[in-house]
């Protein structure tokens, strides 16, 4: 057998040194900051949590480019793209207080606990002051509820349900994309002129949050117009194959589909949807029609061909015509040679946003930095005239109706604008029942350690 | 010296393991804070603990994998349940983990006795594919089906119009242990290096000490030798008139209640449980951890769980950016091919540095890395002693 050099004075020196070891956390205190990662040095980070593997992985690398963008932009480089157009004119290309932006980046997998383990490390190794991105509602809570223990600000990406500025709302998480109550606000008129008062609708749903509230949401916004809903099927995410859910459809009595899907699943719907002969058939004395009521670039580019004449909506789109867009479309594309999506840009924006209302505090406090962003309103940055309503954190602007365009001339063109719903139509109540009612609340804002 | 009733050798190994575990904090903090190497550094609290916590999984599926031989595909359901158990405490008691430690272990026992029960009627990749049909059932369920337990996609989480019946005036609004809250922690500033000490990693540190003395016990019983012979040659034993289910199947719930552990103490550190705790690719991943470290030992299943995971946070956080820091003093063009090279084994691409390693592992080194580690110790043994004592194992470890 082995011999082993164990002595008892070999265990009192262990002893000592793990009882050292075990006291020593009493002994030395944690140094007195007054908020979480406040920036002591010449440089603030900020962490860029995007999906770099997985199902979102495209948009996760689109958003991770224009958040590079936006630290040049902050940093005086380049061209200083919407800086130039923002109506708030306090930063100037020197950094942000004075401090030079610097970042991390981390993978979030599109998964809920990968997310928060990135994000945890951007706060507890690297020292991040705010967390800026991500490309799925359920990340979004997720991060977003970790942000608000932490006390640091979450400035959310790419999210579409109405509960991340709804019943999950918190202090410090602030949205800037749309939500699923504004994509059925804003498609409803023109689906009513498109497609008349008296149809028929079925819905095939995501099996999730996301899914349901925007299936909810949209059911509302049609039963509104006169539409009557026939069935509303719940599928698996990532089904790959819908065929089984669409066969049925033709024979149900209804004459439009309501794609209530996202991504991958969403192309693969539609396109089975359209082999299906769906678009050619008739019901009811009517065309057969389809709707996708959350459109991205990515999905358009996806789903081809079958994408012509179909109504959906979008937070921003790089073909606007605005002062603001064009800036941002103009730097975007000299430096990666190609515009930028919806989701890139909310990103940019969400940066510059974060970075504005620090230097309008005076500080990188979350509190501070909550409060000038509550209820701030601006303009120039591609959605019009914009709030950062206090009550919930959600931004409240136009929405974009789009639709598949007949006849695209390259491969980013497949969308094309058919309405800017202005944003009175969209608004609702911060209490309004698809956002949690009375009980939603933001709580109280935390600055952390 | 004898101990808790080990073995001499065991007893100086569970020391090393103790002594191991307790200086985690320093040990995974190599490099100043300002150094360019600090990237490598995993002494940060969240990392640490998913160090312990997967460390505890990887423990309790070694049970299982490493002395039965049956390979359980289905193990994240157990995490997921374990989870789930101790947000539902939260929500309905309070933010002490207590209560919920005690019910995720119980309900994931349950799962198991249930699960198991089934699927060990059938051995191999029959009893592989039936465990990973119950977790993908269970994750479907969590996922879309029983929404009002599981609150679906989004994750469970603590709303503040919880009930909370045990919740004081004072009591922390976090998790923690009888007033010890799991995110706080002490910072020790020592020249260049900071070392964080934080009380949820010492939390699950020292639950992962006690259940490992327990896997410890379990190897060395007449329990675990049973196991060991179903492994072995289950067909004999069945001659021989043993009727091996009961063992299997209370290894299989013991990895089970491990799981529960885990998944509860995931909880403990960050209260949110989600579905995809119980995905297929968390049931592999502790598959990868058990087979890279050396199933059937040990030490093996920990040194696995702390691979992957440093690979996971570390590298995958490795972008261009800080490419360009560490190469900027090689001429342009050298930069940017190294750059170009690198670019495929960091950042988002580290699933193909953990591949290409685990390929090798797998290849030269069918023990796991304590076998590595058993080779280069004997290597330097032969040179010291001249050869003769290659008998001596670096680790008391059971191998097959």
């Amino acid at each position: 057998m082995s011999k082993s050099n164990f002595t008892r004075r070999g265990l009192l020196k262990t002893g000592a040194v793990t009882g050292a070891g075990l006291a020593l956390p009493t002994i030395f205190t944690s140094g007195a900051a007054a908020f979480t990662n406040e920036p002591t040095g010449d440089t603030v980070t900020f962490g860029f949590n995007v999906p770099q593997t997985g199902p979102y992985a495209d948009e996760g690398l689109d958003e991770l480019r224009a958040q590079e963008l936006a630290i040049e932009h902050l940093n005086g480089m380049g061209d200083g793209g919407m800086l130039n157009t923002f109506s708030s004119k306090v930063l100037d290309g020197t950094g942000v207080l004075g401090k030079k932006a610097a970042f991390v980046t981390g993978d979030t997998q599109t998964k809920s606990d990968a997310a928060r383990a990135s994000a945890k490390s951007m706060i507890e190794k690297d020292g991040v002051v705010m967390i800026n991105g991500g490309s799925s509602s359920g990340v979004a809570v997720a991060v977003q509820g970790l942000c608000q223990e932490a006390g640091i600000i979450f400035m959310a990406g790419l999210t579409h349900s109405n509960d991340t500025t709804g019943k999950d709302r918190k202090a410090n998480g602030f949205r800037h994309f749309f939500n699923a109550y504004m994509s059925g606000a804003a498609l409803a008129p023109v689906l009513k002129n498109a497609y008349g008062t008296d149809r028929r609708a079925y819905h095939l749903t995501a099996d999730y949050t996301w899914g349901w509230t925007q299936q909810e949401s949209i059911q509302s916004a049609t039963e509104a117009l006169g539409w009557e809903t026939v069935n509303n099927v719940m599928t698996p995410v990532g089904a790959g194959d819908f065929s089984s859910y669409i066969t049925p459809v033709l024979n149900s009595g209804a004459d439009v589909l309501i794609l209530n899907h996202y991504g991958g699943d969403m192309i693969n719907s539609l396109t089975q949807a359209v082999q299906f002969g769906l678009r050619d058939a008739e019901a009811n004395g009517k065309n057969f029609e389809i709707v996708v009521p959350l459109y991205s670039e990515l999905m358009a580019a996806g789903a081809g061909e079958n994408i012509k004449g179909v109504y959906g909506s979008m937070n921003w789109n790089w073909q606007l015509q605005d002062e603001g867009t064009q800036a941002f479309v103009k730097s975007f594309g000299e430096k990666y040679g190609r515009p930028p999506s919806n989701s890139a840009h909310t990103c940019y924006v969400q940066t510059l946003l974060y970075a504005d209302a620090v230097t309008r505090a005076g500080s990188f406090a979350p509190c501070a930095v909550a409060e000038a962003l509550e209820g701030f309103e601006f303009d120039g940055l591609g959605n019009g005239p914009t709030l950062y309503r206090a009550e919930d954190h959600q931004c409240f602007k136009d929405v974009l109706v789009m639709k598949g365009a007949e006849n695209p001339t390259t491969e980013y063109d497949t969308l094309e604008i058919v309405e800017q719903t202005p944003v009175d139509q969209v608004m609702y109540e911060p209490n309004h029942p698809m956002f949690g009612g009375d009980e939603a609340s933001l709580g109280s804002c935390n600055d952390g350690a | 010296m004898k101990m808790l009733g080990l073995s001499k050798k065991d007893t100086t190994f569970l020391l090393i393991v103790i002594a191991l575990t307790l200086l985690t904090p320093i040990l995974l903090q190599p490099f100043p804070a300002s150094s360019t190497l600090a990237q490598f550094n995993a002494g940060y609290p969240d990392l640490m603990q998913r160090f312990a916590i997967f460390g505890i999984f990887a423990i309790g599926f070694n049970i299982l994998f490493g002395l039965t031989g049956y390979l359980s595909f289905g193990h994240a359901a157990f995490l997921g349940v374990g989870s789930y158990s101790v947000v539902w405490m939260y929500k309905l008691l309070g933010y002490n983990v207590v209560p919920g430690l005690i019910l995720a272990i119980i309900v994931s026992a349950l799962f198991a006795l249930l699960i198991g029960f089934v699927s060990l009627r059938r051995s191999g990749i029959y009893f592989s594919i039936l465990t990973l049909a119950f977790a993908q059932m269970c994750y479907n369920l969590a996922y879309s089906v029983l929404t009002p337990l599981t609150n679906g996609e989004t994750g469970l989480q603590v709303y503040t119009n919880d009930a909370q019946v045990l919740m004081g005036e004072n009591s922390p609004t976090s998790p923690h242990f009888f007033g010890i809250v799991m995110n706080e922690s002490a910072t020790w500033n020592v020249g260049g290096w900071q070392f964080v000490f934080n009380n949820g990693y010492y939390f699950t540190a020292i639950i992962a000490i006690l259940v490992f003395y327990l896997s410890l016990r379990i190897f060395r019983s007449p329990f675990g030798l049973m196991l060991r012979a179903i492994k072995t040659n289950q067909t004999r034993l069945n001659y021989t008139g043993i009727n091996t289910r009961p063992y299997t199947l209370a290894a299989f719930v013991i990895s089970g209640m491990y799981a529960g552990l885990a998944g509860g103490l995931m909880a403990s550190m960050d209260p949110l449980a989600g579905a995809e705790r119980m995905q297929w690719t968390a049931s592999g991943e502790v598959v990868l951890m058990v087979i890279l470290g050396g199933a059937g030992t040990l030490m093996g299943p920990i040194l696995g769980a702390g691979f992957i995971k440093y690979f996971e946070n570390i590298f995958s956080k490795i972008n261009d950016q800080v490419l360009h820091g560490w190469f900027a003093f090689l001429p342009d063009g050298l930069e940017n091919f190294l750059i170009g090279v690198s670019h495929f084994f960091v950042g988002k691409s580290w699933h193909l540095t953990l591949g290409l390693l685990f390929m090798l592992v797998v290849i030269f080194l069918p023990g796991g890395l304590v076998e590595g580690g058993q080779r280069i110790a004997n290597a330097f043994r032969k040179r010291k002693s001249g050869g003769d004592d290659a008998e001596t194992e670096a680790q008391p470890s059971a191998a097959e």
